[in-house]
């Protein structure tokens, strides 16, 4: 097996450093018409749970590189600057990196480096762009599909071993990520979210990495069936009968869980309250809006009137 | 001069976030023109853009008490919307650094700067004409300029109203659909972003065009009467084709030759990137067309491929 890490973006910083964007590829054989896994994750810089899948995969590939068939890519930063200073963007551009592509040859430092990223990425047989949720929610691992892509899409991310699939509608905002940009150019993405922000969450990375081994194996890329460390299952996607429900904040304070998190719901059960710690009272007791599954909840407790506090799929028993 | 709380928003440490409006001209009459709305900052870096409604504001006062608004017409000035991020020297909203001008239309049942441009949207989207004095996100300098996205409903000829000296119609891309501006334009308000002054700090003369440019559209309106004014500039409409950017391939210190409304030639020097230990320079950077200084940024250090300089043609 051939492993080589490789950097696909470099540009210098004012003073005395250079920034980096690097890829480790692992290839059974230099062969054509090989297919081709690209894993792209710190996008943005407070999601670490991207980090522990792209460590799992590199190891049980080189642990068994006799069942590899084909290249994996494995892209662990792409917003280094974010991931070190501890920051969602992209620091001192105050900009989300995750709605700069497809980039611009003749544009800013962030522009160049996103089209880096694009021209390494295309081509690829499959991309999975995996994040994590934010410092405020915790997610069930999950991923995010745009309708207009959901016939290509889906079949693939049944596949991926997830909790959840969101086919959510058309956002002209979401034209300038990542996961767009190499679907209109034919190079299939699939978003990957589970966790929270600035964590591991070691369960859920074990499910994903096994769910990209599954996927390479239907893909002819992985030739072992030894290595799983979960059930591979099939995950529920939103329809008519599986609707989501946002629960927003409607008063300003502390939240305080009471449902589990990726626990079933009846309606009007309670999910949790938004207590006063000044004045020791309950400003708000938050229900359940339908049956259903609990698949996204409040993680940060400090919340204002508007703050997401729970996501729920309707109709899961 | 009518001063009303448009939204509340309590917060669980802080004091209740209040935004505000003052309302000029026939407010009590339920008939009165939804005129003109202004819109001050919506982020919390943008200091010139509250002060420039500030100073508009102190001058409809006296206006209105010399009967200067004209009759049946009304004005309303915003100054900021997000004086939580002011107050804590954060350009975006402090919890989430969401961009509220990244928010709008909004949605009442949404997110918290969801719910702030939705409130905000309700109160200014039904005026006639809409000011937005909004930021770059590089900071920098600009010749004052109206700038619009082109979307199909803008109004480069009302825009010259201003007397400011350009009309820039550039090119929407996809995150402008969630501005106060294209939403404006949307719900057919004549929306126009004015770019008058810096960003993180005030210049004074800046404000006083500002509140001259106001001014001169509202009487060009009808919105205003019987005020001497100069004209101001005749404006030049420029799209992003004559607008021409100027880069850095190297990374470094930026030490400036040429600065905002200079008119250089091309090739002449406009200024250097230098070697930040050792001051040698790295790169010189040049004039590419014959032209006007449009922007410049402040530097000092400047990555690789930075917008350092924007040229507009003679048009």
């Amino acid at each position: 097996m051939i492993k080589k890490v490789e950097v696909i973006s470099s540009t210098k910083l004012p003073i005395d450093e250079t920034l980096e964007i690097k890829r480790c590829r692992y290839q059974n054989e230099v062969k054509r018409g090989q297919k081709r896994l690209s894993v792209v994750t710190g996008t943005h810089g407070d999601e670490l749970e991207g980090q522990y899948v792209a460590y799992m995969i590199a190891e049980r590939i080189q642990a068994h590189p006799e069942y590899l068939n084909g290249i994996v890519d494995i892209y662990p930063a792409t917003n280094p600057l974010g991931i070190d200073c501890i920051e969602r963007g992209i620091p001192s551009f105050d900009m989300d990196m995750n709605r700069v592509f497809p980039g611009d040859s003749h544009g800013t430092m962030v522009d160049i480096v996103a089209r880096d990223i694009i021209e390494s990425l295309e081509g690829s047989d499959l991309v999975l762009d995996i994040h994590a949720s934010n410092i405020f929610l915790t997610e069930i691992p999950q991923a995010r599909i745009n309708v207009t892509m959901g016939d290509k899409l889906l079949p693939i991310a049944e596949k991926l071993n997830l909790d959840f699939l969101w086919v959510h509608d058309n956002a002209t905002v979401l034209e300038s990520t990542l996961c767009y940009s190499l679907n209109i150019r034919n190079t299939p993405c699939i978003v990957i979210e589970a966790g929270v922000g600035m964590r591991i969450t070691k369960d859920y990375c074990i499910q994903i990495a096994d769910g990209i081994f599954n996927i390479m194996k239907e893909m002819g890329m992985w030739l072992g069936d030894d290595i799983f460390k979960s059930k591979i299952h099939h995950p529920v996607t939103t329809s008519e009968e599986n609707e989501v429900y946002f629960i927003n904040a409607e008063a300003s304070g502390i939240f305080v869980q009471s449902a589990k998190h990726s626990s079933i719901l009846k309606k009007g059960d309670i999910v949790g309250n938004i207590v006063d710690p000044l004045t020791g009272t309950v400003k708000s007791e938050i229900k359940s809006p339908c049956d259903g599954l609990l698949f996204t909840i409040r993680e940060y407790p400090v919340v204002y009137s508007g703050s997401l506090i729970a996501r729920i799929l309707g109709g899961v028993k | 001069m009518k001063k009303e709380i448009i939204f509340e928003l309590p917060s669980p440490y802080r004091d209740t976030m209040r935004i505000t409006a003052f309302r000029f001209g026939d407010t009590d009459n339920k008939d009165c023109e939804k005129s003109l709305a202004i819109v001050g900052a919506t982020r919390g870096n943008e200091h010139q853009q509250m002060y420039n409604c500030s100073q508009i504001i102190a001058r409809l006062k006296v206006l209105e008490e010399e009967g200067k608004i004209e009759k049946g017409k009304s004005i309303v000035v915003i100054p900021t919307v997000n004086n939580f991020s002011i107050n804590v020297e954060k350009r975006f909203w402090a919890m989430d650094n969401t961009d509220i001008n990244r928010m709008f239309p909004g949605y009442n049942l949404g997110e918290t700067t969801q719910r702030i441009a939705h409130y905000v949207f309700e109160y200014v989207k039904d005026y006639e004409f809409g000011i937005h004095f909004t930021s770059h996100y590089r900071a920098g300098k600009f010749i004052p300029h109206v700038r619009m996205m082109h979307t199909g409903y803008e109004d480069t000829e009302t825009a010259k109203d201003f007397g400011l000296p350009y009309v820039y119609v550039r090119n929407s891309k996809p995150y402008d659909t969630t501005t106060l501006n294209y939403n404006w334009q949307i719900w057919n308000t004549k929306a126009f972003s004015l770019y008058i002054g810096a960003t993180a700090r005030i210049n004074e003369d800046a404000g006083k065009e500002a509140v001259a440019a106001v001014i001169r559209f509202a009487l060009k309106q009808g919105i205003l009467k019987n005020i001497d004014i100069p004209n101001g500039s005749e404006s030049t409409v420029i799209a992003s084709k004559n607008v021409h950017s100027v880069r850095n391939s190297q990374a470094g210190v930026l030490c400036k030759c040429a600065h905002v409304n200079d008119y250089v030639k091309s090739g002449e020097l406009l200024g250097y990137i230098l070697d930040p230990y050792e001051g040698t320079v790295r790169q010189k950077l040049t004039a590419p067309i014959n032209g006007r200084v449009f922007f410049t940024s402040y530097g000092p250090n400047e990555y690789e491929g930075s917008l350092i300089f924007r040229m507009v043609e003679e048009v």
